[in-house]
């Protein structure tokens, strides 16, 4: 690679940079009907469980087609989001999910 | 080492860094990588979208540079943040987006390079469920009513869902997009909103014991309304 993933690098900012930035400086954005605000509020919740659920339940493979996963991170995952909703505690959930990650893989539970 | 920082410091985003890699190694042409990535990226749409009415009051230029930090993680960790103290917060997002993240991001970039030859299977530490498990426990601690469970709920179905069919990267943004717009539905009286934004009790909610006690006297008032 040797500084070629450098001009990479510069091009897959130019094109990260707009989806970051077009939200935050596009005139009038501050100045949405209730409706929108609402709903922008739900934006997060909504897009990060998304994200930790593809991430765990759907993989890519070889051939790029994505398929279904079961496996142990289901049960990290589960499990953290639960100390969280009891506890309130991110820290101790991660913990949580790394470590029956970790013990469920060395079981040979991989999925 | 330079193509690794240059990655992390310019493009400085997680999921499509390591795409790219896995893309340049399985000899994707470059206009293909980044329209992948450009796709991967979109949802960070959404964020700035979101985020833009807590930091309305900042200078155009300083929100221009906020928006390169902006990742799933400091959109979390920031309107955690603001939906706790009931405003925005430019130290509190630098926090987060910069102290948190982008430095122990690029650290972590350098030493792994370094030394990340010598770890064998990194997988068998369970290191990678960490992120599922920060974003599921972040999200979870932004719900304060079913509108927000059913948002996180229909969001989750759709995206997996979406992700079969067409890709996780589109399947993020569908339920990212739609996931909301069935919480919406969901009216203001079955709501059960237990901490409205920027009251005391939302205060109560997200802070962490102790933290609220000291706010108490300037911390938001009660009913305080969320920035519009």
């Amino acid at each position: 690679m040797n500084g070629n993933l450098v001009v990479l690098a510069i091009l897959m900012f130019a094109v990260t940079y707009p989806s970051r930035a077009l939200g935050l400086v596009t005139p009038g954005m501050d100045r949405l009907p209730k409706i929108a605000i609402d709903y922008l509020q739900l934006v997060g919740p909504a897009v990060l469980s998304a994200l930790a659920a593809v991430t765990v339940m759907v993989v890519v493979g070889d051939d790029g087609q994505p398929s279904f996963h079961v496996g142990i991170e289901w049960v990290g995952v589960f499990v953290c989001l639960a100390i969280v909703g009891r506890w309130r505690n991110l820290l101790l959930g991660l913990v949580a999910a790394v470590v029956i990650v970790a013990v469920g893989r060395a079981a040979g539970l991989s999925g | 080492m330079i193509d690794a920082v240059a990655m992390s410091v310019i493009a400085f985003a997680g999921a499509a860094e390591l795409a790219a890699v896995g893309y340049v190694v399985a000899g994707l042409s470059w206009p293909a990588i980044l329209v992948l990535t450009a796709l991967l990226n979109a949802r960070h749409l959404l964020y700035s979208a979101t985020i833009r009415p807590w930091l309305a009051d900042l200078p155009l230029r300083r929100r221009a540079f906020m928006a390169h930090f902006l990742t799933d993680e400091a959109f979390a960790l920031s309107m955690a943040h603001f939906r706790r103290i009931g405003r925005g917060d430019e130290r509190g997002y630098w926090m987060a987006a910069l102290v948190m993240l982008f430095i122990p991001w690029n650290l972590a970039t350098l030493a792994g390079v370094v030394l990340g030859g010598q770890i064998p299977d990194p997988s068998r530490f369970g290191i990678d469920v960490i992120f599922p498990a920060a974003m599921i426990g972040l999200a979870a601690g932004m719900m304060t009513g079913r509108r927000e469970l059913t948002a996180a709920v229909v969001g989750t179905a759709i995206g997996v869902m979406v992700a079969l069919l067409a890709g996780p990267a589109i399947g993020i943004v569908a339920g990212g997009l739609l996931g909301p717009l069935v919480g919406l539905a969901v009216p203001t009286r079955l709501a059960h909103e237990t901490a409205p934004l920027g009251s005391v009790v939302s205060a109560e909610h997200y802070s962490t014991p102790g933290e609220f006690d000291e706010r108490d006297e300037d911390g938001p008032g009660d009913g305080a309304e969320p920035p519009r």
